[in-house]
């Protein structure tokens, strides 16, 4: 063991956790940690133009490589920053570590300058947090961090660290020696009740498989088990929105997206279906609507890493704790050693069902020649970035749903959305964690202008960290889906839910030195798509787009899944302004 | 569209159940947790109830292994099985629980309360109370010629009964711990 400097200690256990580079901005509380950064290559840092960008960076970068992400931020107002990054990672189980700063201990709670109480602030918004006021507990507790915030249900942890810590010295702890403590959370399915699970899979008649973004959180080898478990059953499968990718877009058992802004044949599957498999989903309230009529007449069996999420809001008749991976690697091991049966009478009705569902079309819009529909402009975008690297981030909205709607994804890690959370301002710093991970992959952020104003600072990241992300903004100069929600739901009265004075997105980025491109002609876009995509830089692309269109399907408050809504035709006198309770 | 005519709380119009839907059966519960004796710790659990809109009716905490660095903390709570169960899934997901005991659930445990009770009063008051004290096994900590300061362990129903007795004879200020409860047997 080596004698060192609390501020070489964070250094040092960053590099043995792996780390290759950290998101953060500097301050007072936390500049000997930054001269320890200067004086090394090993560990690269982003500077970012706000903690709410380091934050969210972080999450795009773990998101997508299923690694966690660092954050470094200064005392009081750093912190207090990072707190929307904070909530939105618990709500995602994302795992990020951020590290802050603090005042020095002999000041602690003496409304020192930029003094906060952060270990306080962040408590309900962190997995777990800690102060760290002993130097020799420093480097282990790092490490202990890494290791709350990666096992079971990920999720973010924060080490706040007194300034007179990271000056004195003591001895630095490796990560081999660190007590991991007694978290160890429980990955192994029990046996038995993945027997039940087996017994369902044999005779269900209508099954569905149900996945969520624990599926994602796995890791890799989740998702390939899905993939064996759905084409040896020839079962249908739905996800949440933060499932997308887990079983290919392009495959033929997927249904699409279910909720609220689910595809027709998911919901109505969900709905009609006598044995649901919840495959590491959490049963939120934009999937279920309706508690009370949501799935009325299947068999429930819920697979999740934590147990306190297993009759939470719907109780289910088969409850099983543990890792995604290993709970599916058990199920195929006793289904196939036990014949790998279904029911084959039954299923082909089922698929007939479902062929119906699908028939609807669910997603069909008007199309138009002089305005440019947004669902159009993502088909575009689909079409010309078809088979490519490609990443996708997004803000919050109804750009948002239909990102998820009509852009497929083939592969796990490959979507990042805020979810939980809905955390608008989420998607371009998330576009640039991810472009710094994946350095040659296209990186797209699917926008819309109201959210992507909210940290459009980083741009200035991008720039100076040549991340040639693709802010692709989907300008309705509206709150669109607030509008929407006032549309159907207000009585059409549009309180505050206009963008106005909007800059001019294309000078915008002169000003920040990359590539602006506006669009408003639908003859165009395809070019303008095909510019955006060659340009080696960052782009911002204004595609001023259809301001009132809706997005569906849309389940109304008040109605169950089967009751959804199409297109604006079925919203006629339907909603009457029911359930406007609800967010 | 038509207006807006939302009745406040009513859920019978809402996408989701509003109202609790075993909004019936409350149960009591005592929960035994067993926590690293660290900064923040309480805090974490006591949040965690706040957070999400538990009850605690008692609660109490003391360092119980001073090696191991483990505390414990008996909370009494109260809600239906759904919420029980969940307030314990809850707790035995914080990092820094180590192990969660259902008291109630888990068969026969004792439980028990200290109270101190400032009574005063002259004359007949003051005599009765010193009798009930007496049935209720109450000692006697302080006294002056017009008061007294009674102290007692019992189950929280024994002090709630005592507390009632007194209240008419001069009943002036109660202290309670809070209940700390152990399961019965080895
Ligand atoms: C930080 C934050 N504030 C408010 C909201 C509520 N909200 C949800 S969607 C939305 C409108 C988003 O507008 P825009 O980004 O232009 O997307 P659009 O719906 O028009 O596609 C708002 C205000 C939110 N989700 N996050
Ligand atoms: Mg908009």
């Amino acid at each position: 063991m080596q004698q060192m400097t609390g501020a070489r200690m964070v250094v040092q256990a960053l590099k043995d956790q792996g780390v290759e580079v950290v998101f953060g901005y500097p301050g007072g509380a936390v500049l000997p940690i930054y001269d320890e950064i200067f004086q090394q290559n090993d560990i690269r840092h982003i500077l970012v133009r706000h903690e709410q960008g380091a934050v969210h960076m972080a999450e795009g970068y773990a998101r997508s490589t299923g690694k966690p992400g660092v954050a470094l931020v200064t005392s009081g107002p750093g912190a207090t920053n990072a707190v929307t990054g904070l909530t939105d990672a618990l709500m995602d189980s994302i795992p990020i570590i951020v590290i802050s700063g603090q005042v020095p201990t002999f000041m602690i709670g003496t409304d020192g300058f930029q003094e906060a109480d952060t270990v306080g602030i962040t408590r309900p918004c962190t997995k777990m947090n800690w102060l760290v006021k002993d130097t020799a507990k420093l480097s282990e507790t790092i490490h202990q961090a890494f290791h709350v915030a990666t096992k079971g249900r990920p999720g973010p942890v924060l080490v706040d660290i007194p300034k007179d810590v990271q000056f004195a010295t003591a001895l630095y702890t490796p990560r081999e020696q660190a007590k991991t403590s007694h978290y160890q959370p429980r990955v192994r399915g029990d046996e038995a009740q993945i027997a039940k699970l087996v017994d369902l899979i044999e005779t269900a008649e209508r099954p569905l498989f149900y996945t969520g973004g624990g599926v994602i959180n796995s890791g890799r080898a989740a998702s390939a088990l899905l993939r064996e478990l759905v084409a040896e059953t020839d079962f249908p499968i739905t996800s949440t929105l933060m499932g997308l990718g887990s079983y290919p877009a392009s495959g033929k058992n997927w249904l699409g997206m279910l909720g609220m802004h689910g595809l027709y044949e998911a919901n109505l599957s969900m709905h009609g279906c006598d044995v649901m498999i919840n495959i590491g989903a959490r049963f939120d309230d934009r999937i279920t609507g309706r508690i009370k009529d949501f799935s009325p007449h299947s068999k429930k069996v819920h697979i999740d890493i934590d147990p306190s999420s297993i009759n939470k809001v719907v109780r289910v008749d088969v409850g099983i704790v543990g890792d995604v991976t290993l709970v599916l690697e058990e199920v195929l091991r006793q289904w196939r050693a036990r014949g790998s049966k279904t029911n084959r009478a039954a299923l082909p009705k089922w698929w007939a069902q479902i062929t119906q569902w699908r028939a609807v079309k669910c997603l069909t819009y008007k199309n138009s020649s002089t305005v440019i529909k947004p669902q159009h402009a993502l088909e575009r975008l689909e079409a010309l970035t078809k088979g490519m690297d490609r990443y996708i981030t997004t803000e919050v909205g109804q750009h948002q749903m239909w990102a998820a709607q009509f852009l497929g994804f083939e592969d796990p890690n490959r979507w990042m959305t805020s979810g939980g959370l809905g955390t608008m301002g989420y998607g371009l710093p998330a576009s640039i964690g991810v472009q710094v991970a994946h350095p040659d992959a296209l990186v797209i952020n699917v926008a819309g202008e109201a959210s992507w104003l909210m940290n459009m600072q980083e741009m200035g990241t991008a720039m100076q960290f040549r991340a040639p992300v693709k802010q692709f903004i989907l300008n309705n100069e509206r709150l669109g889906m607030v509008r929407q929600w006032q549309e159907l739901l207000h009585g059409e009265r549009y309180s505050s839910s206009w963008s106005e004075s909007l800059p001019d997105f294309v000078k915008l980025a002169e000003a920040f030195g990359c590539k602006g491109i506006r669009i408003d002609d639908p003859a165009d876009l395809d070019e303008a798509i095909k510019e955006m995509l060659a340009y080696n830089g960052p782009v911002i692309f204004d595609c001023r787009v259809e301001k009132h269109e809706n997005c569906f399907p849309m389940i109304p408050s008040g109605k169950p899944h089967n009751e959804m809504l199409l297109g604006d035709a079925d919203t006629q006198g339907v909603i009457e302004a029911k359930g406007a309770v609800l967010v | 569209m038509s207006a807006l005519n939302i009745k406040k709380g009513s859920s019978s119009h809402s996408a989701y159940e509003l109202r609790d839907p075993n909004g019936e059966l409350i149960e009591s519960h005592t929960l035994a947790v067993v926590v690293d004796n660290e900064s923040g710790v309480l805090a974490r659990v006591i949040g965690l109830f706040s957070g999400r809109g538990y009850n605690i009716d008692s609660l109490t905490v003391a360092e119980v292994d001073h090696e191991g660095h483990l505390s414990r903390i008996t909370v009494v709570t109260r809600g239906t099985p759904q919420v029980i169960a969940q307030i314990k899934a809850q707790l035995d997901r914080l990092v820094p629980v180590h192990e969660v005991h259902d008291l109630t659930a888990e068969g026969p445990s004792v439980q028990r309360e200290l109270a101190l009770f400032k009574v005063s009063g002259k004359g007949e008051a003051r005599i009765e109370a010193l009798r009930l004290a007496e049935i209720f096994r109450a000692n006697v900590v302080d006294s002056t010629l017009e008061s007294f300061v009674f102290e007692m362990t019992g189950t929280p129903e024994k002090i709630d009964a005592f507390a009632d007795l007194m209240r008419p004879l001069g009943l002036r200020e109660i202290a309670r711990t809070g209940v700390a409860a152990l399961s019965r047997g080895a």
